[in-house]
Formats: C-alpha cells, sequence, structure tokens
C-alpha cells in the first residue's frame, strides 16, 4: 500500500509537467504555417472565403489564442483529442487504432533488449577482462554505433530477400483470413525483425549499465561474506548480487520510455507497420497538426505511465526506498 | 599531461581518435576530389561498385555519384553535430547552472521545464518542429539542439549542487563578487571536465537524429547527406542494397569514433581511474 501512495505520489507530480508540454506544444503549432481548415480545403479542391471563414467558426479556430487553448485543455480532460480534417475521424479513434501495434512493439523490443541484456552483462562481469568480456563489449559498441533504420533495412535484405525467413513488412498477412493461434503466429513472425531492429541500441545500452552494475555489487561487502560462507559463485550471483545489480537497468526503461517511442517512429516506417509511430510520420508528411498534438499527448501519457510502473518495480526490488531508509 | 598520456595508452580511445580524425578529413578533402555538385548527374545510375572505375563506389538511383556523397555528406553530418551540440551544451549548462547555483524557486520551475522536455520523445518533438518550420538545414540543425540539452542540464545541476558550497565559492562571495563571477569564472571551469565528456554522447545522437530524420526525407533535400542517401535506396532496396548499406557505414563508424573517444576521455580525466 505504501509502494503505490509513493509511486501515486510521483505520478501527481508529473501533472504539471504533461500540463506544459500541452500548453507549450499548442503555442507551438499556432506558429505553424496554416490550419485545419487549409488542410480540409486542399483536400477539397479549393473553396471561397466565405466557406473558409464558415469553417473556421465550426471548429472554433476564429476565438483568440487564449480561448482556444482553454477550450483545447477543458475537452482533452474529457479525452476528446478533436478532429482529423485528413482521416475523417476523431483524433482519439485514430490513435486508439494505431496504439496496440505500438504497444506490441515496444513491450517485444523492452523485452528482448532487458533480457538479453542482462544475460549478457552478467557473462560479462563474471569473465571481466577475458575473452568472452572482450566480445560482448565490442558488440555492445557496435550495436550502439549502429543507425536502427539502417539496421533494419539490412536485416530485411538479409533475413526477407535472400534468406526468405521472415516478412519484409506489415503488421499481419492481410487477406490471409487467419484467426486464433495461426493469427498470433503471423503476428509474431512480422513482429522479429521490427523488435530486433528497434531493441539493438537498448540491448547495447544495457549491457554496458549491467555489466558496469554487477561489477560494483560484485565488490561489496555482502558478496564477501556469501563467498565465506561457502556459497557457490552461482547462486551469489542469482541468489545475491541479480536483485542489487538490476537496479539501474529499472531505472534506465523509465529513462528511455520516451526515446523508444521515438525511435519507433522510423522503425514502424521501415517496417510499413500501423503504428503510432508511423502515424506521427503521416501526419507531419500531410500537415495534420491535430493528430500531431494528439499522438504528442498520447506519448507523455504513455512515458508517464510507464515511469509509474517503474516505480512500483522499483520499490519492489528495493523495499528500503518504502522504508525511507 | 598524466590525462593525455592514459588516453593514447588506451587502443580504443586512439581508435576513436583516428575514426573522427578520418571523417573530418573526408569532409576536408571533399571540395579538392569531388569539386562538382555532389547531388548532379554524374553517370549512368545504378551501376555497382566496381563495375565503372569512374564510380569506386557506384551510382545512386538517380545517377548521382555514391563516393562524392558520401565525402560531402561527411561535412553535413559534422558540421550539424557540431553546432546542434553547442547548442544543446550551451543551453544545458545555462539551465543546469542556474537551477543548481540559486536552488529553490528557480530550482523548481527550470526542473519541471527540464521534466517536461524529457518526458517527451524527442524525436517526436524533432516532427514537430520540422514540421512547423520547415526542414531548412538550420532549422534541423537549431531543432536537434533543442531537443538535446535537457541530460547536459542535469549533469550540470549536479556537479552545481555539489561545487556550490565549496570553500573557494564561499571565499569569492565574501570577496564581493556578483554572481555571474561565481557562476561562470569560479564554479562552472570545475563543473565542466563531465559535461564536456558527455558532450561526445550528444554528438553521437545529434548525428543520429539528424540521420534519421533525412532518412525520412524530412531533413533539408538540398543538402547531401548520408541519411538521405539510404532513404533513396529504399526504393531499389531488393535488387541494388548497396546504395543504403555504404553511407549507412558511414554513419556507424562515424558513431562509434565519437563515443570511443567520449569514452576515452572520460577514462583519462576520471583520476579514480588513475595507476596508483
Amino acid at each position: 500500500m505504501r509502494v503505490l501512495a509513493l509511486a501515486g505520489r510521483r505520478l501527481a507530480a508529473s501533472l504539471p509537467t504533461l500540463l506544459l508540454i500541452l500548453v507549450g506544444m499548442f503555442l507551438l503549432l499556432q506558429l505553424a504555417p496554416g490550419d485545419t481548415v487549409d488542410a480540409l480545403m486542399a483536400q477539397m479542391g479549393g473553396g471561397d472565403a466565405a466557406l473558409a471563414q464558415e469553417l473556421r467558426r465550426f471548429y472554433g479556430l476564429d476565438l483568440s489564442v487564449a480561448e482556444r487553448l482553454g477550450r483545447y485543455l477543458l475537452r482533452l480532460v474529457t479525452l476528446d483529442l478533436g478532429f482529423s480534417a485528413i482521416y475523417g475521424k476523431p483524433v482519439a479513434t485514430v490513435i486508439l487504432e494505431r496504439l496496440p501495434a505500438t504497444l506490441l512493439l515496444m513491450v517485444a523490443a523492452l523485452s528482448f533488449a532487458f533480457f538479453l541484456g542482462l544475460v549478457l552483462g552478467v557473462l560479462a562481469a563474471r569473465r571481466v577482462n577475458r575473452w568472452p568480456d572482450t566480445l560482448i563489449s565490442t558488440l555492445g559498441l557496435l550495436f550502439y554505433a549502429t543507425p536502427s533504420f539502417w539496421f533494419g533495412l539490412m536485416a530485411i535484405v538479409l533475413f526477407s530477400v535472400h534468406l526468405q525467413w521472415f516478412p519484409a513488412g506489415g503488421f499481419y498477412e492481410v487477406g490471409s483470413g487467419l484467426t486464433g493461434l495461426a493469427l498470433t503466429l503471423d503476428i509474431a513472425m512480422h513482429l522479429v525483425l521490427p523488435t530486433l531492429t528497434l531493441g539493438l541500441i537498448f540491448l547495447a545500452i544495457y549491457l554496458r549499465i549491467m555489466r558496469a552494475s554487477m561489477l560494483e555489487v560484485l565488490s561489496l561487502d555482502f558478496v564477501r561474506t556469501a563467498r565465506a560462507k561457502g556459497l557457490t559463485e552461482t547462486r551469489i550471483v542469482t541468489r545475491h548480487v541479480l536483485r542489487n545489480a538490476m537496479l539501474p537497468m529499472v531505472t534506465l526503461i523509465g529513462l528511455q520510455a520516451g526515446t523508444m517511442l521515438g525511435g519507433s517512429v522510423v522503425v514502424e516506417t521501415v517496417f510499413a507497420l500501423p503504428g503510432l509511430g508511423r502515424l506521427a510520420y503521416e501526419s507531419v508528411v500531410q500537415r495534420d497538426l491535430n493528430t500531431l498534438l494528439g499522438i504528442v499527448f498520447v506519448s507523455a501519457l504513455l512515458v508517464i505511465a510507464i515511469n509509474f510502473l517503474v516505480d512500483l518495480l522499483y520499490a519492489k526490488l528495493d523495499p528500503r526506498i518504502v522504508s525511507g531508509g | 599531461m598524466r590525462a593525455l598520456k592514459a588516453f593514447f595508452r588506451s587502443p580504443p580511445a586512439i581508435i576513436g581518435l583516428l575514426l573522427v580524425l578520418a571523417v573530418v578529413v573526408m569532409g576536408l578533402v571533399a571540395p579538392v576530389l569531388y569539386p562538382n555538385d555532389p547531388l548532379g548527374l554524374a553517370g549512368r545510375p545504378l551501376q555497382w561498385p566496381g563495375a565503372n572505375p569512374r564510380f569506386p563506389l557506384g551510382t545512386d538511383p538517380s545517377g548521382r555519384d555514391i563516393a562524392a556523397q558520401l565525402f560531402h555528406g561527411a561535412r553535413i553530418s559534422l558540421l550539424i553535430g557540431f553546432v546542434a551540440t553547442s547548442i544543446a551544451v550551451a543551453i544545458g549548462i545555462l539551465v543546469g547552472a542556474l537551477a543548481g547555483f540559486y536552488g529553490g524557486v528557480t530550482d523548481t520551475v527550470l526542473m519541471r521545464v527540464t521534466e517536461a522536455f524529457q518526458t517527451l520523445p524527442n524525436f517526436l518533438l524533432l516532427l514537430v518542429l520540422v514540421a512547423v518550420f520547415g526542414s531548412t538545414l538550420e532549422v534541423v540543425t537549431v531543432a536537434i539542439g533543442l531537443v538535446s540539452w535537457p541530460p547536459v542540464a542535469r549533469l550540470t545541476r549536479a556537479e552545481f549542487l555539489s561545487l556550490r558550497t565549496r570553500e573557494f565559492v564561499h571565499a569569492a562571495r565574501i570577496q564581493g563578487l556578483p554572481d555571474w563571477h561565481l557562476i561562470f569564472r569560479e564554479v562552472l571551469p570545475n563543473a565542466l571536465p563531465p559535461v564536456i565528456v558527455y558532450a561526445s554522447v550528444v554528438m553521437a545522437v545529434a548525428i543520429l537524429l539528424e540521420s534519421s530524420l533525412a532518412f525520412l526525407q524530412l531533413s533539408d533535400p538540398n543538402v547531401p547527406s548520408w541519411g538521405n542517401l539510404i532513404g533513396l535506396g529504399r526504393s531499389v532496396l531488393r535488387t541494388e542494397w548497396y546504395v543504403s548499406a555504404i553511407p549507412g557505414v558511414a554513419i556507424l563508424l562515424s558513431i562509434l569514433g565519437v563515443s570511443l573517444l567520449g569514452q576515452g576521455l572520460n577514462d583519462a580525466l576520471n583520476p579514480r581511474l588513475a595507476p596508483r
């Protein structure tokens, strides 16, 4: 219960941040050339000034900036994100349609990066400065420097075009009529390459942090005590060191949540995944500013939610945080 | 001197330095080796590397010389990386220094703003900035700087928090020196080394952000950029994959060089790692 209260306080503290983002973004988008009505009229193939004025009044665009900002924030409270002139649907609907693919991709990439990074980091720390460590650390450096979109393209060339192991893009086989388990498997196959692509840089970061953190914890007194008790090295690592060494990794999940969402813009574009990131890219190209603003809002909510979960997990791993000791 | 020696004893640091120097030299000799417009028509499109001795790295789908774009692209990557990093470090130092030095309300307000920037995915903010202000080279560079400063601010603030109560700061304050003197002449020089080392991370991220943006064709189309070329290669990926592959290697090696260099500097400047 105290864990929840603590995490809840952190959650409440992020409300002013959210407000700051929304007001900042709203004002920033006022500077954009052209508004929704311009985009709409361009789609209709033009129209006269009277119609434009009529439409502006209809969308409330004839009011002052301050009034529109107030209305926008009020509507947000009811989760009304406005209307997308390009897609012809409410922005909230458009975003909800695109959210599952992004969430699935993020969870998959995060799990891949976290667990492989954990294992590789432990392996490197156990063999510090010998060849497994050198190999793993070098791989980490290379992964860190690899641009994800380039890695994705090369993975398509190798695994989709030449080896034909995985599909080159899309979320599932359109028109195959698959259901149930077969559909799940199909989606999983489509997500393998995007997951590797998005997770690569995070794998590099996690394995480096895990290695450093393991080395630090291994040098602490309680590990010497455990050794003196005659515990095996494996037991020391799994029961005593791992839990402590994982703390910085968990912190990193929260810090990197935004970066990962940003990375999904590029990865979803490479693999033609119908996700939030690709939607962001499309709304920039199509100048659909309402949708863009909605995506910013949802992304910020997502980052805050992830940090809330990280706080809970953190308190679970380290009881000292809750007891304030 | 000790730091310099430590730096040159570490093979990864030397590799990093050599990689960065190689990119700098590429940028410097580009106008000499390829005096013509790298975005101009050079020959038959899609010639494989090595097929025509005039184009050692082949030509792209529009018949432009890939090697020329690679050399000129080095200038753009370095320029954007360097200027954007300078902007990010300047904003970060200013915000972090004020927050850390004054504390209280100033600190709370500035850190809230920093948090807001960190909660927003920085690539998304970059997209918004480009959507609003257009995608000229100047806008892209400034925008990358604007989304990259929060970690620098946090680092500077942490340094200031631990330094501002030291004796030498008190001594300077008692002499009646103004705040700006305390901040910029007394505390900042001591807080600077870790920030400068961190700048290498900012630079690596800046190069990556620019190439991602160019890959999506949202960066300046009138300058030769590595990311741009990778994006153009997508249409012929299944057969002429070398168009995308070659500039990607250039980005990889530049980022690798910058990170190794930064890590080498960090290890060399960190007194805890000095041989006792």
